[in-house]
Protein backbone atom coordinates (compact mmCIF):
# COMPACT_ATOMS: atom_id res chain seq x y z
CA UNK A 1 0.00 0.00 0.00
CA UNK A 2 0.99 3.48 -0.82
CA UNK A 3 -0.12 6.86 0.70
CA UNK A 4 -1.73 8.97 -1.86
CA UNK A 5 -2.80 12.69 -1.46
CA UNK A 6 -4.45 15.29 -3.98
CA UNK A 7 -6.78 17.89 -4.14
CA UNK A 8 -9.90 16.66 -5.60
CA UNK A 9 -12.56 19.27 -6.78
CA UNK A 10 -10.66 21.73 -4.41
CA UNK A 11 -10.62 19.30 -1.24
CA UNK A 12 -7.47 17.57 0.09
CA UNK A 13 -7.69 13.51 -0.10
CA UNK A 14 -5.28 10.98 1.22
CA UNK A 15 -5.78 7.59 0.85
CA UNK A 16 -3.41 4.51 0.85
CA UNK A 17 -4.03 2.32 -2.04
CA UNK A 18 -2.23 -0.34 -4.21
CA UNK A 19 -0.15 1.25 -6.49
CA UNK A 20 -2.02 -0.50 -9.25
CA UNK A 21 -5.23 1.47 -8.83
CA UNK A 22 -6.35 3.67 -11.93
CA UNK A 23 -6.92 6.79 -11.41
CA UNK A 24 -10.26 6.07 -12.49
CA UNK A 25 -11.12 3.23 -9.86
CA UNK A 26 -10.02 5.71 -7.68
CA UNK A 27 -12.20 8.66 -8.03
CA UNK A 28 -14.96 6.55 -8.64
CA UNK A 29 -14.45 3.40 -6.06
CA UNK A 30 -12.58 5.53 -3.10
CA UNK A 31 -14.27 8.68 -3.18
CA UNK A 32 -17.66 7.93 -4.70
CA UNK A 33 -17.31 10.07 -7.28
CA UNK A 34 -19.21 8.37 -10.45
CA UNK A 35 -19.57 11.18 -12.77
CA UNK A 36 -16.70 9.57 -14.07
CA UNK A 37 -17.83 6.93 -16.43
CA UNK A 38 -15.78 4.12 -17.73
CA UNK A 39 -16.42 3.37 -20.84
CA UNK A 40 -14.06 1.39 -22.98
CA UNK A 41 -10.97 0.64 -20.19
CA UNK A 42 -8.49 0.37 -23.58
CA UNK A 43 -7.86 4.45 -23.79
CA UNK A 44 -10.12 4.92 -26.56
CA UNK A 45 -13.55 6.50 -25.90
CA UNK A 46 -12.54 9.12 -23.26
CA UNK A 47 -15.73 8.58 -21.04
CA UNK A 48 -13.30 8.84 -18.19
CA UNK A 49 -11.48 12.10 -18.98
CA UNK A 50 -10.80 14.55 -15.81
CA UNK A 51 -8.40 17.32 -15.18
CA UNK A 52 -5.07 16.95 -13.37
CA UNK A 53 -3.51 20.29 -13.22
CA UNK A 54 -5.83 21.70 -15.72
CA UNK A 55 -4.88 19.13 -18.22
CA UNK A 56 -7.26 16.28 -19.72
CA UNK A 57 -6.19 13.38 -19.28
CA UNK A 58 -7.88 9.52 -19.93
CA UNK A 59 -8.36 8.57 -15.76
CA UNK A 60 -8.47 4.98 -17.04
CA UNK A 61 -4.72 5.18 -18.97
CA UNK A 62 -3.41 6.80 -15.30
CA UNK A 63 -2.48 5.46 -11.72
CA UNK A 64 -3.77 7.36 -9.11
CA UNK A 65 -0.23 7.12 -7.41
CA UNK A 66 1.46 9.06 -10.38
CA UNK A 67 -0.90 11.97 -9.24
CA UNK A 68 0.46 12.59 -5.25
CA UNK A 69 0.35 16.26 -4.15
CA UNK A 70 -1.82 17.07 -8.22
CA UNK A 71 -5.03 18.89 -8.24
CA UNK A 72 -7.97 16.91 -10.06
CA UNK A 73 -11.10 18.17 -11.17
CA UNK A 74 -13.99 15.43 -12.39
CA UNK A 75 -17.07 16.40 -12.98
CA UNK A 76 -18.26 17.18 -9.80
CA UNK A 77 -16.40 19.83 -9.33
CA UNK A 78 -16.77 21.98 -12.88
CA UNK A 79 -20.05 23.81 -11.53
CA UNK A 80 -19.46 26.32 -8.58
CA UNK A 81 -22.35 27.10 -5.50
CA UNK A 82 -24.80 24.62 -7.52
CA UNK A 83 -24.70 26.48 -10.70
CA UNK A 84 -23.78 24.20 -14.06
CA UNK A 85 -20.40 25.65 -15.46
CA UNK A 86 -21.12 27.38 -18.44
CA UNK A 87 -20.17 24.38 -20.85
CA UNK A 88 -22.86 22.32 -18.71
CA UNK A 89 -25.30 24.44 -19.41
CA UNK A 90 -24.18 24.81 -23.26
CA UNK A 91 -24.58 20.93 -24.00
CA UNK A 92 -28.35 20.94 -21.80
CA UNK A 93 -29.11 24.45 -24.23
CA UNK A 94 -28.30 22.86 -27.15
CA UNK A 95 -29.05 19.10 -26.54
CA UNK A 96 -25.43 17.60 -26.88
CA UNK A 97 -26.25 14.48 -25.33
CA UNK A 98 -28.80 11.52 -25.52
CA UNK A 99 -28.18 8.68 -23.37
CA UNK A 100 -25.47 10.28 -21.62
CA UNK A 101 -22.81 8.19 -20.89
CA UNK A 102 -20.28 9.67 -23.16
CA UNK A 103 -21.39 13.20 -21.95
CA UNK A 104 -19.24 14.09 -18.66
CA UNK A 105 -16.18 13.21 -20.62
CA UNK A 106 -17.12 15.33 -23.44
CA UNK A 107 -17.39 18.27 -21.25
CA UNK A 108 -14.65 17.96 -19.26
CA UNK A 109 -12.32 17.51 -23.08
CA UNK A 110 -14.01 20.35 -24.27
CA UNK A 111 -14.11 22.63 -21.03
CA UNK A 112 -10.07 22.25 -21.21
CA UNK A 113 -10.09 22.25 -25.21
CA UNK A 114 -11.87 25.57 -25.09
CA UNK A 115 -8.86 26.75 -22.12
CA UNK A 116 -6.12 25.79 -24.62
CA UNK A 117 -7.83 27.66 -27.60
CA UNK A 118 -7.85 31.04 -25.74
CA UNK A 119 -4.55 30.27 -24.62
CA UNK A 120 -2.95 29.99 -28.10
CA UNK A 121 -5.34 33.27 -29.76
CA UNK A 122 -6.94 29.58 -31.74
CA UNK A 123 -10.71 30.48 -33.09
CA UNK A 124 -12.74 27.79 -31.73
CA UNK A 125 -14.83 26.49 -34.75
CA UNK A 126 -16.43 23.51 -36.31
CA UNK A 127 -12.98 22.27 -37.45
CA UNK A 128 -11.02 22.89 -34.21
CA UNK A 129 -13.89 21.28 -32.11
CA UNK A 130 -14.30 18.19 -34.09
CA UNK A 131 -10.43 17.37 -34.02
CA UNK A 132 -10.10 18.57 -30.40
CA UNK A 133 -12.48 15.82 -29.72
CA UNK A 134 -11.31 12.99 -31.31
CA UNK A 135 -10.07 11.32 -27.85
CA UNK A 136 -13.86 11.70 -26.87
CA UNK A 137 -16.51 8.37 -28.59
CA UNK A 138 -20.31 9.11 -28.95
CA UNK A 139 -22.23 5.94 -29.78
CA UNK A 140 -25.63 8.17 -29.96
CA UNK A 141 -25.67 11.54 -31.14
CA UNK A 142 -23.72 12.12 -34.42
CA UNK A 143 -22.17 14.56 -33.11
CA UNK A 144 -23.91 17.64 -34.54
CA UNK A 145 -25.28 19.06 -31.46
CA UNK A 146 -22.22 18.47 -29.14
CA UNK A 147 -19.79 20.22 -31.81
CA UNK A 148 -22.75 23.24 -31.75
CA UNK A 149 -22.90 22.96 -27.59
CA UNK A 150 -18.69 23.61 -27.74
CA UNK A 151 -19.21 26.17 -29.39
CA UNK A 152 -21.77 27.70 -27.18
CA UNK A 153 -20.27 26.62 -24.04
CA UNK A 154 -16.85 28.69 -25.90
CA UNK A 155 -19.04 31.64 -25.89
CA UNK A 156 -20.32 31.51 -22.27
CA UNK A 157 -17.01 30.92 -20.68
CA UNK B 1 -2.74 -5.80 -13.60
CA UNK B 2 -0.49 -7.69 -12.05
CA UNK B 3 0.91 -6.15 -8.41
CA UNK B 4 4.01 -3.99 -8.31
CA UNK B 5 6.02 -1.86 -6.08
CA UNK B 6 6.12 1.49 -6.95
CA UNK B 7 9.57 4.02 -6.99
CA UNK B 8 9.21 7.93 -7.75
CA UNK B 9 12.70 9.02 -7.62
CA UNK B 10 14.02 12.80 -7.69
CA UNK B 11 16.72 12.20 -10.09
CA UNK B 12 17.76 10.43 -12.76
CA UNK B 13 20.74 9.26 -10.57
CA UNK B 14 18.35 7.67 -7.92
CA UNK B 15 16.10 6.56 -11.24
CA UNK B 16 19.19 4.60 -12.42
CA UNK B 17 20.42 3.12 -8.90
CA UNK B 18 16.23 1.75 -8.53
CA UNK B 19 16.84 0.04 -11.87
CA UNK B 20 19.85 -1.71 -10.73
CA UNK B 21 18.56 -2.41 -7.60
CA UNK B 22 15.17 -3.95 -8.77
CA UNK B 23 16.75 -5.75 -12.26
CA UNK B 24 12.91 -6.65 -12.82
CA UNK B 25 11.80 -3.21 -12.76
CA UNK B 26 10.39 -0.61 -15.53
CA UNK B 27 10.33 2.73 -16.03
CA UNK B 28 6.94 4.49 -16.38
CA UNK B 29 7.07 7.85 -18.53
CA UNK B 30 3.43 9.46 -19.62
CA UNK B 31 2.07 5.66 -19.51
CA UNK B 32 0.04 5.85 -22.35
CA UNK B 33 1.74 2.59 -23.97
CA UNK B 34 3.01 1.05 -20.64
CA UNK B 35 -0.20 1.41 -18.37
CA UNK B 36 -2.54 -0.43 -21.28
CA UNK B 37 0.25 -2.97 -21.37
CA UNK B 38 0.22 -3.37 -17.54
CA UNK B 39 -3.96 -3.54 -17.85
CA UNK B 40 -4.06 -6.63 -20.64
CA UNK B 41 -1.02 -8.54 -18.12
CA UNK B 42 1.10 -8.39 -21.14
CA UNK B 43 4.06 -7.00 -18.64
CA UNK B 44 4.22 -8.36 -14.70
CA UNK B 45 7.44 -6.05 -13.59
CA UNK B 46 8.45 -6.31 -10.03
CA UNK B 47 8.18 -2.30 -9.54
CA UNK B 48 7.52 0.37 -11.27
CA UNK B 49 9.71 3.59 -11.55
CA UNK B 50 7.61 6.18 -12.05
CA UNK B 51 9.93 9.10 -14.08
CA UNK B 52 7.03 11.86 -13.89
CA UNK B 53 9.00 13.47 -10.84
CA UNK B 54 12.48 14.35 -12.00
CA UNK B 55 12.66 17.48 -13.37
CA UNK B 56 15.57 17.51 -14.81
CA UNK B 57 14.18 15.28 -17.33
CA UNK B 58 11.19 18.42 -18.18
CA UNK B 59 12.35 21.27 -20.53
CA UNK B 60 12.68 22.39 -23.88
CA UNK B 61 15.45 24.72 -24.83
CA UNK B 62 17.81 26.22 -27.44
CA UNK B 63 21.38 25.16 -27.44
CA UNK B 64 22.45 27.29 -30.60
CA UNK B 65 21.24 26.07 -33.65
CA UNK B 66 19.54 22.78 -31.26
CA UNK B 67 16.81 22.82 -29.97
CA UNK B 68 16.90 20.25 -26.73
CA UNK B 69 13.93 18.84 -25.23
CA UNK B 70 13.84 16.57 -22.19
CA UNK B 71 12.48 13.00 -22.26
CA UNK B 72 9.93 13.39 -20.06
CA UNK B 73 7.93 16.44 -22.16
CA UNK B 74 4.62 15.86 -23.34
CA UNK B 75 3.07 15.79 -27.17
CA UNK B 76 0.79 18.25 -26.13
CA UNK B 77 3.86 20.42 -24.75
CA UNK B 78 5.82 20.50 -28.12
CA UNK B 79 2.84 20.93 -30.21
CA UNK B 80 2.44 24.53 -28.38
CA UNK B 81 5.74 25.63 -27.56
CA UNK B 82 6.59 28.71 -28.41
CA UNK B 83 10.59 28.04 -29.38
CA UNK B 84 9.55 24.52 -31.17
CA UNK B 85 7.05 26.49 -33.56
CA UNK B 86 9.54 28.91 -34.32
CA UNK B 87 13.33 26.41 -34.46
CA UNK B 88 11.36 23.41 -36.23
CA UNK B 89 7.92 24.06 -36.76
CA UNK B 90 7.58 20.70 -38.30
CA UNK B 91 8.40 18.85 -35.03
CA UNK B 92 5.29 20.75 -33.03
CA UNK B 93 3.33 19.88 -36.43
CA UNK B 94 4.08 15.98 -36.27
CA UNK B 95 3.46 16.37 -32.10
CA UNK B 96 -0.15 18.08 -32.83
CA UNK B 97 -0.60 14.42 -35.00
CA UNK B 98 -0.15 12.00 -32.23
CA UNK B 99 -3.00 10.27 -31.26
CA UNK B 100 -5.63 12.67 -29.15
CA UNK B 101 -5.78 15.56 -27.37
CA UNK B 102 -5.34 13.28 -24.09
CA UNK B 103 -2.79 10.80 -25.23
CA UNK B 104 -0.79 14.27 -26.23
CA UNK B 105 -1.55 15.44 -22.57
CA UNK B 106 0.14 12.72 -20.84
CA UNK B 107 2.18 10.65 -23.50
CA UNK B 108 5.87 11.59 -23.48
CA UNK B 109 9.24 12.24 -25.58
CA UNK B 110 11.35 9.60 -23.98
CA UNK B 111 8.31 6.71 -23.60
CA UNK B 112 7.48 7.38 -27.64
CA UNK B 113 11.27 6.77 -28.78
CA UNK B 114 11.82 4.07 -26.22
CA UNK B 115 8.45 1.82 -26.96
CA UNK B 116 9.82 2.11 -30.55
CA UNK B 117 6.54 1.10 -31.85
CA UNK B 118 6.42 0.70 -35.77
CA UNK B 119 3.90 3.20 -36.14
CA UNK B 120 4.77 5.75 -34.03
CA UNK B 121 5.55 9.55 -35.04
CA UNK B 122 9.06 10.39 -33.20
CA UNK B 123 10.76 7.88 -34.66
CA UNK B 124 10.37 9.54 -38.50
CA UNK B 125 11.02 13.09 -36.63
CA UNK B 126 13.87 12.06 -34.81
CA UNK B 127 15.66 9.80 -38.13
CA UNK B 128 14.26 12.90 -40.68
CA UNK B 129 15.90 15.62 -38.64
CA UNK B 130 19.37 13.87 -37.57
CA UNK B 131 18.79 14.15 -34.39
CA UNK B 132 21.05 12.79 -31.14
CA UNK B 133 19.18 10.58 -28.81
CA UNK B 134 20.74 11.76 -24.92
CA UNK B 135 20.80 9.11 -21.82
CA UNK B 136 22.01 8.62 -18.42
CA UNK B 137 25.46 7.22 -19.91
CA UNK B 138 25.72 8.76 -23.51
CA UNK B 139 24.80 10.12 -26.58
CA UNK B 140 23.39 7.64 -29.76
CA UNK B 141 23.17 8.87 -33.49
CA UNK B 142 18.81 8.79 -34.05
CA UNK B 143 19.58 6.37 -37.10
CA UNK B 144 21.86 4.00 -34.48
CA UNK B 145 19.14 4.33 -32.07
CA UNK B 146 15.92 2.41 -33.84
CA UNK B 147 17.50 -1.13 -34.42
CA UNK B 148 14.46 -3.23 -35.13
CA UNK B 149 10.82 -3.84 -34.51
CA UNK B 150 9.80 -2.49 -30.45
CA UNK B 151 13.78 -2.47 -30.40
CA UNK B 152 16.42 0.27 -29.34
CA UNK B 153 20.11 0.69 -29.20
CA UNK B 154 19.35 1.18 -25.04
CA UNK B 155 20.86 -1.22 -22.56
CA UNK B 156 19.47 -3.01 -19.54
CA UNK B 157 18.86 0.11 -17.16
CA UNK B 158 19.83 2.99 -19.76
CA UNK B 159 17.13 5.97 -19.14
CA UNK B 160 16.54 8.40 -22.33
CA UNK B 161 16.98 12.09 -20.69
CA UNK B 162 16.55 14.08 -23.62
CA UNK B 163 16.75 14.46 -27.63
CA UNK B 164 18.89 17.26 -29.88
CA UNK B 165 17.20 18.01 -32.64
CA UNK B 166 19.15 20.47 -35.37
CA UNK B 167 17.22 23.23 -37.02
CA UNK B 168 17.04 22.59 -39.84
CA UNK B 169 16.73 24.70 -43.17
CA UNK B 170 13.13 23.69 -44.09
CA UNK B 171 10.81 20.39 -43.37
CA UNK B 172 7.64 18.96 -42.85
CA UNK B 173 5.78 15.67 -41.58
CA UNK B 174 2.68 13.96 -43.30
CA UNK B 175 0.87 11.30 -42.03
CA UNK B 176 -1.85 9.09 -43.15
CA UNK B 177 -3.31 8.20 -40.16
CA UNK B 178 -5.33 4.61 -39.24
CA UNK B 179 -8.64 6.29 -38.87
CA UNK B 180 -9.14 3.80 -35.93
CA UNK B 181 -5.95 3.84 -33.56
CA UNK B 182 -4.94 7.15 -35.14
CA UNK B 183 -1.43 5.66 -35.35
CA UNK B 184 0.78 6.09 -39.02
CA UNK B 185 -0.26 3.38 -41.34
CA UNK B 186 2.39 5.72 -43.18
CA UNK B 187 4.44 8.91 -41.86
CA UNK B 188 6.67 10.52 -43.87
CA UNK B 189 9.69 13.25 -42.61
CA UNK B 190 10.96 15.26 -45.21
CA UNK B 191 13.68 17.69 -44.33
CA UNK B 192 16.50 19.65 -45.81
CA UNK B 193 19.38 19.91 -43.22
CA UNK B 194 22.87 21.15 -43.44
CA UNK B 195 24.36 17.46 -43.63
CA UNK B 196 22.12 17.33 -47.06
CA UNK B 197 18.14 16.17 -47.61
CA UNK B 198 16.99 13.42 -44.88
CA UNK B 199 13.78 11.87 -45.73
CA UNK B 200 12.37 8.88 -43.37
CA UNK B 201 9.45 6.77 -43.10
CA UNK B 202 7.70 5.42 -40.29
CA UNK B 203 4.88 2.80 -40.08
CA UNK B 204 5.44 1.48 -43.14
CA UNK B 205 7.70 -1.30 -42.35
CA UNK B 206 9.36 -2.93 -39.24
CA UNK B 207 11.40 0.58 -38.14
CA UNK B 208 11.65 3.62 -39.17
CA UNK B 209 13.84 3.76 -42.66
CA UNK B 210 15.37 6.34 -45.00
CA UNK B 211 14.94 6.59 -48.74
CA UNK B 212 18.53 7.10 -50.24
CA UNK B 213 16.67 7.75 -54.26
CA UNK B 214 13.95 10.20 -52.46
CA UNK B 215 16.99 12.10 -50.71
CA UNK B 216 18.95 12.08 -54.24
CA UNK B 217 16.21 13.26 -56.27
CA UNK B 218 15.53 15.14 -53.41
CA UNK B 219 18.36 17.05 -53.10
CA UNK B 220 18.46 18.87 -56.33
CA UNK B 221 15.25 19.73 -56.75
CA UNK B 222 13.55 19.86 -52.97
CA UNK B 223 9.87 19.88 -54.65
CA UNK B 224 7.15 17.27 -54.94
CA UNK B 225 7.84 16.92 -59.06
CA UNK B 226 11.07 15.50 -58.03
CA UNK B 227 10.10 12.35 -56.70
CA UNK B 228 6.91 11.46 -59.15
CA UNK B 229 9.45 9.55 -61.45
CA UNK B 230 9.84 7.56 -58.40
CA UNK B 231 8.87 4.17 -57.09
CA UNK B 232 9.14 2.44 -53.34
CA UNK B 233 10.09 -1.09 -53.45
CA UNK B 234 7.45 -2.88 -50.99
CA UNK B 235 9.61 -5.75 -50.25
CA UNK B 236 10.02 -5.91 -46.27
CA UNK B 237 6.74 -3.63 -45.91
CA UNK B 238 4.40 -3.95 -43.54
CA UNK B 239 1.75 -5.78 -44.44
CA UNK B 240 -1.62 -6.29 -41.92
CA UNK B 241 -5.21 -5.87 -41.94
CA UNK B 242 -5.44 -2.10 -42.22
CA UNK B 243 -3.04 -2.26 -44.98
CA UNK B 244 -1.31 -4.21 -47.85
CA UNK B 245 2.85 -4.01 -48.47
CA UNK B 246 1.92 -2.63 -51.76
CA UNK B 247 -0.49 -0.20 -50.69
CA UNK B 248 1.87 1.22 -48.15
CA UNK B 249 4.48 1.61 -50.58
CA UNK B 250 2.30 3.40 -52.97
CA UNK B 251 1.25 5.99 -49.63
CA UNK B 252 4.91 6.55 -49.40
CA UNK B 253 5.00 8.50 -52.22
CA UNK B 254 1.94 9.99 -51.79
CA UNK B 255 2.23 11.06 -48.48
CA UNK B 256 5.94 12.24 -49.26
CA UNK B 257 4.46 14.58 -51.93
CA UNK B 258 2.11 15.81 -49.33
CA UNK B 259 4.82 16.76 -46.94
CA UNK B 260 6.81 18.65 -49.74
CA UNK B 261 3.92 19.90 -50.86
CA UNK B 262 3.55 22.06 -47.11
CA UNK B 263 6.99 23.26 -47.36
CA UNK B 264 6.74 27.06 -47.44
C1 LIG C 1 -5.33 5.96 -27.95
C2 LIG C 1 -3.85 6.13 -28.23
C3 LIG C 1 -3.44 6.62 -29.47
C4 LIG C 1 -2.09 6.80 -29.75
N1 LIG C 1 -1.75 7.28 -30.97
C5 LIG C 1 -0.45 7.47 -31.27
C6 LIG C 1 -0.04 8.00 -32.54
O1 LIG C 1 -0.87 8.37 -33.39
N2 LIG C 1 1.27 8.16 -32.78
C7 LIG C 1 2.23 7.82 -31.86
O2 LIG C 1 3.40 7.99 -32.14
N3 LIG C 1 1.88 7.33 -30.67
C8 LIG C 1 0.58 7.15 -30.35
N4 LIG C 1 0.24 6.66 -29.11
C9 LIG C 1 1.32 6.34 -28.15
C10 LIG C 1 1.72 7.56 -27.34
O3 LIG C 1 2.41 8.49 -28.17
C11 LIG C 1 2.62 7.21 -26.16
O4 LIG C 1 2.84 8.43 -25.53
C12 LIG C 1 3.96 6.61 -26.42
O5 LIG C 1 3.92 5.48 -27.20
C13 LIG C 1 4.64 6.17 -25.14
O6 LIG C 1 5.00 7.27 -24.40
P1 LIG C 1 4.66 7.35 -22.84
O7 LIG C 1 5.31 8.58 -22.36
O8 LIG C 1 3.23 7.20 -22.62
O9 LIG C 1 5.51 6.12 -22.28
P2 LIG C 1 5.12 4.88 -21.36
O10 LIG C 1 3.92 4.21 -21.88
O11 LIG C 1 5.13 5.28 -19.95
O12 LIG C 1 6.42 3.98 -21.63
C14 LIG C 1 6.63 3.29 -22.85
C15 LIG C 1 7.88 2.42 -22.76
O13 LIG C 1 9.07 3.20 -22.77
C16 LIG C 1 9.86 3.01 -21.60
N5 LIG C 1 10.39 4.33 -21.25
C17 LIG C 1 9.62 5.43 -20.98
N6 LIG C 1 10.41 6.51 -20.77
C18 LIG C 1 11.70 6.08 -20.90
C19 LIG C 1 12.97 6.74 -20.81
N7 LIG C 1 13.06 8.06 -20.56
N8 LIG C 1 14.09 6.00 -21.00
C20 LIG C 1 13.99 4.68 -21.28
N9 LIG C 1 12.83 4.00 -21.37
C21 LIG C 1 11.68 4.69 -21.21
C22 LIG C 1 8.90 2.40 -20.59
O14 LIG C 1 9.58 1.59 -19.67
C23 LIG C 1 7.97 1.60 -21.47
O15 LIG C 1 8.53 0.36 -21.78
C24 LIG C 1 -1.11 6.47 -28.77
C25 LIG C 1 -1.51 5.98 -27.53
C26 LIG C 1 -2.85 5.80 -27.25
C27 LIG C 1 -3.27 5.29 -25.91
S1 LIG D 1 -12.74 4.44 -20.30
FE1 LIG D 1 -10.94 5.62 -20.46
S2 LIG D 1 -10.82 6.03 -22.55
FE2 LIG D 1 -12.56 4.73 -22.45
S1 LIG E 1 -24.93 10.49 -25.57
FE1 LIG E 1 -24.91 8.34 -25.55
S2 LIG E 1 -22.82 7.90 -25.91
FE2 LIG E 1 -22.91 10.02 -26.24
Amino acid sequence: MTSVTMTVNGKAVTRDIEPRMLLSTFLREELGLTGTHVGCDTSQCGCCVVHVDGDSVKSCTALAVQFDGASVTTIEGLGQNGTLHPMQEAFRENHGLQCGFCTTGMIMSSVDLVKKAKEQGITIDEHYVREGLEGNICRCTGYHNIVKAVIAGAQAM
Amino acid sequence: MYAFGYHRPGSVADAVKLLADHPDAKLLAGGQTFIPTLKQRLAQPSDVIDLGGIAELRGIRAEGDNLVIGAMVKHGEVMRDATVKSMIPALADMAGVIGDTQVRNRGTLGGSISNNDPAADYPGAVVGLGATVITDRRQIAGEDFFTGLFETALEEGEIVTAVSFPKPVAAAYEKFRNPASRYAMVGVFVAKTAGGVRVAVTGAGPCVFRLPEFEQALSTNFAADAIQHLNVDASGLNADIHASAEYRAHLIKVVAKRALAKIR
